[in-house]
């Protein structure tokens, strides 16, 4: 097993110890909680494409946090993806994004973060295999990664959307998860979606079909400040980002983030009619009446507390990871102050051969004016598999 | 030694319905509560799946929600001369278990008492005078209409109740129940949908010149966010209501209206497997100190708490103040005491019908579906030349087509075998039927104390139930039954039936868990174990809050009542016994 990297032999520095409310707004932007932990001690596992990746105790602990460092370590970290003594970080570690941030908010992270109750947790982070359990392939990484993500110097656009530019490109880091990788891990075309942990991160660009583009600036907004809206609901790892980050950010930078949002150009990659499918239909209109109606109605609108399956998103993307997961497996919306309810959507993988799920999904995304592509048995068979290995 | 903790603004015993409202409260006026809850949690999501929920056997029959006898028993007797003997398993009536309490496995029914149950002894004495009430310990519960409408109206919001007003600030309303008591304002959700039987039912009641209108049911019409921002689903009509959680969210409990933004806030703590054991007083007696609980590894810890609100299922609570000491325990022989005073039950009835050519369709279900009519319920009819006093509703709800427990046939037809088989074949879409469900009004021998013999396994004494259906609710109960058999000619059933009620009350097979009284609430402390404010007289640090408060039981469902309870003593304790601890009412 590799050593705790975050183990550094610096003198202790002092450093002026405030509650700050800005830095810990920087803490809600860049959802530090999410992968460190609600008291950021770390040890949250992160399932990467490579592999398996436990997060850094991050609270001022002197031995296993990062209480030995500087205000510089702490910026080189967050810019530059640098730990004291020069080591690589891993980039699910999204400092390609936090490299946009101002070293003025980064300073006023730093100076909150210090404020945090120690935890002493000491946590072994690099769990890869090789060759990825090397840090110095993350060079090579590092230099790819952060490529896509430029200072803008768009002209034209309103002060809103540059605010959302930064903050979507930059602390808020929705590219970590919505934009597909390149082999080497880096983003390319940006917020299309992307495989997640077992789920597809959705197109959040103006596409009207699997994209935002159905959807008002309200729309947007009222989904990231209370976890649901008229159309979609949040679950998975997007309940945890609502819940940690997005419900708690104020109200002009989650309309910023919306209005840069309805301004991404639709990716007209996703969606598409079903074929051959005719069968699947009928077989998965029986399914769903049985199984689903229930809760998400007959017409697929849904109701004040269960989300439409019609127009829904989720259920339009090209990839099927995430409503396969969530019919096999179940999974329990966001709990926000705004909609406190945190429903949960069963498990029906008990119940449901693949071929049945796979019809009724079908239906789901072929009825109600939906469109995208047929679900197969063998999909929901894989799915099924990687949820029972627990990958 | 018990392991002391740091002191509460409250202490709560129980998280089921009023706790959660009590929790809610008081934690929105800024105290720091801590609720003990002796069963387990239980959340929707996680242990209500709807995927599984529907599980006859596991849920109804072997009733896997409920307090089981080895938690706590209690014995039983119908009078004073028999020896009280625990049961072996709960089987009258059905307490709940764990978070949520039985607000979990509720069918629903959301009634408020009328006007005339709060001063039913004025009203009474006042309409036919007090030779008729004189075998009967009726007595006012201190609080007026005016006084306690309001927090039904909280109470119904809270839970999306689904009904249609019958009387909005005295205008009486078509299609509502015209006996209720003014309201001021409607339902917040409009009626269920209504099943056949039930549809059929209150057209033969229109015919006949009744009333009929739809139950009040927290079985949601539609759905509804509540005041708190809780989303709760539509009802599916599932069938499965009455002895299960709702995995729909669509069944109003703590869970689905109050439990998600409760668990959120840092002012409030939830204890769970944690068995409160007895409320520790000071030396004089006049002040609850703490409490103290053994927790889910069996570590006895002391809790102290400025105030102590006793929120359990209403029978546990009389046996949490008797234990602790709190209030003079009531004896039947002297009629002195208050503790255990007033225990009431409730008196049923009902009509089975059996037809040949229905499609009664009874899988369509729900706990609280259905009509009813109030025009023989409480002084809604003349009783002057009657010989008794009380009555009760008559619904015609549609619970459940389930396999195992609903199979209904004919007289004569055999238990078992092929002729059986037939029967239920044949019966399961011809059959329907309505109840009544009577008032209980209270005797000086029906009450509730600590037995003498039998104890828990913690060795304090078990709840000793002395019950019996008294004399005028038997008469009350046969009049209903009377009633409903000329209520059947209309429906030209092959095969129909009432029921009639004898004395001597079973505590085996299943009746009605709306057990009431034993810490009722009044305005003469020589009566009342609590005061107006659900306030104990003698301890005034302690209020006792449920269904143990009802000084008599009317004939209707309970929960309603007991959810305007919880809001009204509440607000007492909010906006009066914070800013200024002490009675609240002079003794």
């Amino acid at each position: 097993m590799k050593q705790v990297i975050f183990v550094a032999a610096f003198a202790a520095l002092s450093t002026s110890a405030f509650a700050d409310d800005a830095g810990k707004y920087q803490a809600i932007l860049g959802d530090c909680a999410g992968c460190h932990g609600k008291d950021l001690s770390g040890g949250v596992t992160l399932m990467t494409p490579f592999g398996k990746l436990v997060t850094p105790n991050i609270t001022p602990d002197k031995d296993t946090g990062i209480g030995n460092y500087t205000a510089d370590d702490f910026r080189a970290a967050m810019k530059q993806g640098l730990a004291p003594g020069g080591k690589r970080l891993y980039p699910a570690m999204p400092y390609p994004y936090y490299a946009r941030m101002s070293d003025g908010d980064v300073a006023a992270l730093w100076s909150w973060l210090q404020t945090v109750k120690p935890v002493k947790n000491s946590v072994d982070v690099n769990q890869l295999h090789f060759p990825f359990n090397m840090r110095i392939m993350m060079a090579g990484w590092s230099l790819f990664a952060p490529s896509s993500i430029r200072v803008s110097d768009v002209v034209g656009k309103s002060d809103a959307w540059h605010r959302g530019d930064y903050l979507v490109n930059g602390p808020a880091h929705c590219g970590a998860c919505h934009s597909p990788k390149t082999m080497l891990g880096a983003d390319k075309g940006p917020l299309t979606g992307a495989v997640l942990q077992g789920w597809y991160a959705p197109d959040l660009t103006s596409d009207p079909n699997a994209g935002l583009g159905r959807w008002s600036t309200a729309d947007i907004v009222d989904y990231l400040k209370t976890g649901r809206n008229a159309h979609s609901i949040a679950s998975g790892p997007m309940a945890e980002a609502v819940e940690n980050s997005s419900s708690q950010m104020n109200d002009a930078d989650l309309t910023a983030i919306a209005v840069y949002l309805k301004d991404l150009p639709a990716s007209h990659g996703n969606g598409g009619p079903a074929t051959g499918a005719e069968a699947q239909m009928k077989a998965g209109k029986d399914g769903y009446d049985i199984n689903c109606a229930a809760c998400h109605g007959p017409d697929g609108k849904g109701n004040a507390l269960f989300p439409p399956l019609a127009a829904n998103p989720n259920v339009l993307q090209v990839r099927d990871n995430t409503i396969v997961r969530v019919v096999l497996a179940g999974t329990r919306a966001a709990a926000t102050t705004g909609a406190p309810t945190g429903p949960a959507m069963p498990s029906l993988g008990w119940k449901l051969s693949n071929q049945q799920a796979a019809d009724i999904l079908t239906y789901v995304r072929n009825n109600w004016g939906n469109r995208a592509p047929a679900v197969s048995a063998e999909t929901v068979e894989r799915i099924r598999g990687e949820l029972h290995s627990g990958s | 030694m018990a392991r002391l903790l740091p002191k509460k603004d409250a202490v709560i015993i129980g998280l089921g319905w009023t706790g959660s409202i009590l929790a809610q409260q008081l934690t929105d006026a800024g105290l720091n509560v801590v609720a003990i809850e002796r069963g387990p949690w239980r959340d929707t999501a996680t242990d209500f799946n709807i995927g599984y929920m529907q599980d006859e056997l596991r849920f109804a029959i072997r009733k896997d929600l409920f307090l089981q006898p080895a938690v706590e028993a209690m014995t039983m007797r119908n009078s004073l001369s028999q020896t009280a003997l625990p049961m072996r398993d709960y089987g009258s009536f059905l307490p709940g278990n764990g978070v949520g309490g039985a607000g979990v496995h509720w069918n629903g029914h959301t009634w408020r008492f009328w006007d005339s149950d709060f001063e039913i002894k004025t009203h009474l004495t006042k309409r036919y005078g007090a030779g008729k009430i004189k075998d009967l310990q009726l007595q006012d519960w201190g609080v007026s209409w005016s006084e306690i409408e309001p927090s039904f109206d909280k109470f119904e919001y809270l839970g999306g109740i689904s009904g249609k007003a019958g009387n909005l600030k005295g205008q009486i309303q078509p299609g509502g129940n015209p006996f209720e008591s003014p309201r001021a304002r409607d339902y917040p959700n409009p009626p269920m949908r209504m099943p056949y039987a039930s549809a059929l039912f209150a057209d033969k009641m229109k015919e006949l010149g009744f009333h009929p209108f739809p139950l009040p049911s927290a079985n949601l019409s539609q759905a509804y966010v509540n005041p708190l921002g809780v989303r709760m689903g539509q009802c599916s009509y599932c069938g499965f209501c009455e002895r299960f959680a709702c995995g729909n969210y669509s069944k109003a409990s703590a869970q689905t209206t109050i439990l998600p933004v409760l668990v959120k806030k840092p002012n409030f703590e939830a204890r769970t497997e944690c068995e409160v054991l007895k409320i520790n007083l000071t030396a004089d007696g006049k002040h609850a100190r703490s409490v103290t609980y053994l927790d889910a590894h069996g570590v006895e810890v002391e809790q102290p708490g400025d105030m102590v609100l006793v929120c359990a299922y209403g029978l546990m609570n009389v046996r949490m103040m008797l234990l602790s000491k709190i209030g003079a325990p009531y004896d039947p022989v002297s009629g002195k005491g208050v503790v255990g005073r007033n225990y009431c039950y409730q008196t049923s009835a009902g009509a089975r019908l059996l037809f040949e050519d229905k499609h009664f369709n009874p899988f369509i279900g729900a706990g609280s579906l259905g009509q009813t009519i109030d025009d023989f319920n409480g002084d809604a009819f003349d009783h002057s030349k009657l010989d008794f006093v009380g009555g009760a509703g008559i619904s015609c709800t549609v619970t459940n087509g389930r396999p195992i427990s609903n199979r209904p046939t004919a007289p004569g037809t055999p238990r078992w075998g092929a002729k059986w088989k037939q029967a239920t074949a044949e019966g399961y879409q011809n059959a329907m039927g309505f109840g009544s469900q009577g008032s209980s009004y209270p005797v000086r021998e029906n009450y509730l104390d600590l037995d003498p013999t039998y104890t828990d396994r913690h060795g304090r004494p078990l709840l000793r139930v002395t019950f019996d259906f008294p004399d005028n609710d038997i008469a009350m109960s046969n009049y209903l039954s009377d009633q409903m058999e000329k209520m059947l000619k209309p429906f030209n059933a092959k095969y129909s039936a009432v029921s009639r009620l004898r004395k001597g009350w079973n505590s085996v097979p299943y009746q009605s868990t709306h057990n009431t009284g034993g810490a009722v609430m009044g305005g003469d402390p020589k009566t009342s174990a609590v005061n107006k404010y659900l306030q104990s007289w003698d301890v005034p640090n302690v209020f006792v809050i449920g269904a143990s408060a009802f000084a008599h039981n009317a004939g209707m469902n309970p929960t309603g009542t007991v959810g305007a309870l919880a809001f009204w003593a509440a607000e007492a304790i909010t906006t009066k016994y914070i800013k200024n601890p002490g009675a609240l009412v002079p003794a």
